[in-house]
């Protein structure tokens, strides 16, 4: 039975809903609304007074290469992120739910890497690929690998996405654990029984009901592909060589903070949120489908 | 197709000896039923058997070979569960094909299998639902299905019809038995219903606390129980035990002498079933009547012996007795008096 409070009055009510509008509007609405009114105007060199010029900030971000460049970075960037942080978190997870004995520690041990902060993680991934002195990047050297994603934008892709989604394998790995953890016994057993060794089982039976924590992971992981990268990104590439790992976010920060072009980057902030918007709405209509709850 | 053959099997979870040594030879096509208490290892005893749960001793043999070893995929077995655990995603006609397209056999034949069993379990309008969209007989319908299909040498079944009500558990359970019967493979039930055991049971293994009290046919069980345990689990309602002293002249029950069919000495333990007691106003059993429980067919009366242990007499037909005290005569044939030994609980003669 579903249990619903129906109150009397309004006042309550109000008072109840109130701190959850208030966060909502002074974080998102407020900022969303003034991004959306910047990105109409052009503000003059000395930052003193703006120019009203509708449009014009969107078309000209459309019809910039470098900013169709950062869209496609962006796409490439994310889905990378997202299979990197998922895959091995599902195979951490599987393995670690064969585990009988010490599968608390091994929990346990993997959660430490989500406590780092992005831009921290960053630093560390830096110092290990440092070309001059990561203790990789000299390994490489050893082996005869010239590593260098200071120059070579395929490098600097690879390292932003490691950094990146090494944090987010315990975040995922948390959740495909308790998942495993909720398939029940006899289903599994009676797979065994039906003649399904252990990787057959895995993709016939426990894939597919693991499929509403995967899905919600995907949405997560991508949005965190899509903003909280930043850090890493600073730290470890700001953006280059070249532009090879400017996403749009970081696109945002450069035009508007250092290229101080904040019409354009407040363009480029609404541009984003209506991605974001759709993304979302795309996935939650064309994979729930094939999600069984 | 198969005989099953356990040779003092036994089970330990750490240093917790949970099934004690069972052996049992399950003949080809027969239907043997586990019956026991909540916590007897009647589930852990199946699932070795299944290969769920590895065997700590003792030698399980499927079809003469040894099977202690192989893996659940490689013994030829089916099993339903209690809760009847349908792959939740798949569609009826999905579920009862898997084992089968796991074997990698090709889709038409596949369905026409499926389709066999469908028919046969009248499940033809269902195929194409998930099973959260079934009643809960109609799962049970499915995992049997699942189960007939692979047309596997050995079915284990634990407790498939506890989560049913009574009326559909009665006919469920007289479906299972004409099936087995028809497609004639070796099976083994597990429950805990007394009633499930009598009626379903070539012949079946009352267990206790991880051993097998008594193996035999249900009236092999009820008429000679071999051990005071067996005597009280099997039949309702519950057979009446009383200490007795056993002397050169019968059983002595404080003032009450009855026949000694054993000649046993010294204090024993004697069973009478509530069932085989009738009124005799010269009876030697003197029982004062304390309530009256009208079952339509039968009447059961509880009460009290003179010494104060607590009885039942069940009486054919509607039987006025019972409000306030009354006392009544009883007496029993000599024949369908069991006497155990009072230590080892085992049947004396
Ligand atoms: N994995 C396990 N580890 C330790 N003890 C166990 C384990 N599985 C079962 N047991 C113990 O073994 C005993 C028998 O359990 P089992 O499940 O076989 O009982 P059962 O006869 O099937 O009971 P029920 O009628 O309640 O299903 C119980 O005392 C239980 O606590
Ligand atoms: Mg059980």
């Amino acid at each position: 039975m579903e249990k619903r409070v129906t109150f009397k009055g309004w006042l309550l009510p109000l008072c109840l809903i109130a701190p959850q509008v208030f966060i909502s509007a002074v974080f998102f609405f407020y900022p969303a609304g003034q991004a959306v009114w910047q990105s109409l105007f052009i503000p003059d060199p000395f930052g003193l007074s703006s120019q009203f010029v509708g449009l014009e900030n969107f078309e000209y971000l459309l019809g910039d290469p470098y900013y169709r460049a950062s869209f496609v970075t962006t796409a490439i960037f994310s889905t990378l992120v997202t299979l990197a942080a998922m895959i091995p978190a599902l195979f951490l997870a599987v393995m670690a739910d064969r585990l009988v004995k010490s599968a608390g520690v091994y929990r346990t041990l993997l959660i430490w890497p989500y406590a780092v902060a992005p831009a921290v993680a960053g630093v560390l991934w830096l110092f290990m690929f440092n070309t001059r002195v990561g203790v990789i990047a000299w390994y490489l050297g050893q082996l005869g690998y010239d590593w260098n994603h200071v120059l070579n934008e395929g490098e600097a892709m690879g390292l932003v996405v490691v950094a990146s989604a090494w944090g987010r394998i315990s975040y995922n790995f948390l959740f495909f654990f308790a998942a495993l953890q909720a398939v029940p016994r006899s289903i599994i057993e009676a797979a065994a029984i039906d003649g399904a060794r252990f990787w057959r089982r895995f993709f016939t039976i426990v894939l597919p009901l693991l499929s509403p924590t995967t899905f919600f992971l995907l949405v997560v992981n991508i949005v965190y592909a899509f903003f909280e990268t930043f850090g890493v990104i600073h730290t470890i590439t700001s953006g280059g060589p070249q532009q090879a790992t400017t996403i749009l976010v970081y696109k945002v920060f450069s035009d508007g903070f250092v290229g101080q072009d904040l019409g354009s980057s407040a363009a480029q902030s609404v541009i984003l949120l209506i991605v974001v918007g759709l993304l979302t709405v795309l996935q939650f209509k064309y994979i729930e489908k094939r999600v069984h709850y | 197709m198969a005989t099953v053959e356990l040779d003092d099997i036994k089970k330990r979870f750490g240093a917790t000896e949970v099934i004690k040594g069972v052996s049992v030879d399950v003949a080809d096509g027969e239907f043997i039923v586990i019956v026991g208490p909540s916590g007897c290892g009647k589930s852990t005893l199946l699932r070795m058997v299944a290969g769920l749960e590895t065997i700590s001793d003792g030698e399980l043999r499927i079809n003469g070979t040894r099977a202690n070893e192989r893996e659940p995929m490689d013994r030829d077995i089916a099993m339903v569960f209690q809760n009847y655990a349908l792959y939740p995603h798949m569609s009826v006609a999905q579920n009862m094909g898997y084992g089968l397209r796991i074997k990698g056999l090709p889709k038409a034949e596949i369905a026409a299998k499926v389709r066999d069993a469908a028919e046969l379990l009248q499940l033809t309008e269902l195929l194409d639902r998930k099973p959260r969209q079934l009643s809960g007989g109609q799962r049970q319908r499915v995992a049997m299905g699942r189960a007939i299909v692979r047309e596997p040498s050995v079915f284990l079944f634990d407790e498939p019809l506890s989560n049913l009500d009574a009326k559909l558990r009665v006919q469920m359970r007289l479906e299972i038995r004409e099936l087995q019967a028809k497609l004639g493979i070796t099976s083994l039930y597990v429950t805990h219903d007394q009633v499930e055991a009598m009626t379903m049971a070539d012949r079946m293994i009352v267990m206790n606390e991880g051993r097998a009290e008594q193996i035999g046919t249900p009236l092999d069980v009820y008429e000679r129980p071999e051990s005071l345990f067996a005597a009280q689990f099997i039949g309702s309602p519950s057979m009446n035990v009383v200490a007795a002293e056993g002397r050169e002249d019968g059983l002595h029950l404080g003032d009450m002498v009855l026949p000694n069919p054993t000649g046993a000495h010294g204090t024993v333990m004697l069973g009478l079933r509530p069932e085989h007691l009738s009124p005799d106003p010269g009876g030697p059993i003197t029982m004062e009547v304390l309530l009256a429980e009208p079952l339509g067919a039968n009447t059961l009366l509880h009460g009290r012996l003179a010494n104060g242990q607590s009885f039942t007499v069940s009486l054919p037909g509607v039987h006025r007795a019972g409000h306030g005290s009354q006392t009544l005569r009883l007496s029993i044939p000599p024949d369908k008096m069991h006497v155990f030994d009072k230590k080892s609980g085992r049947r004396l003669g």
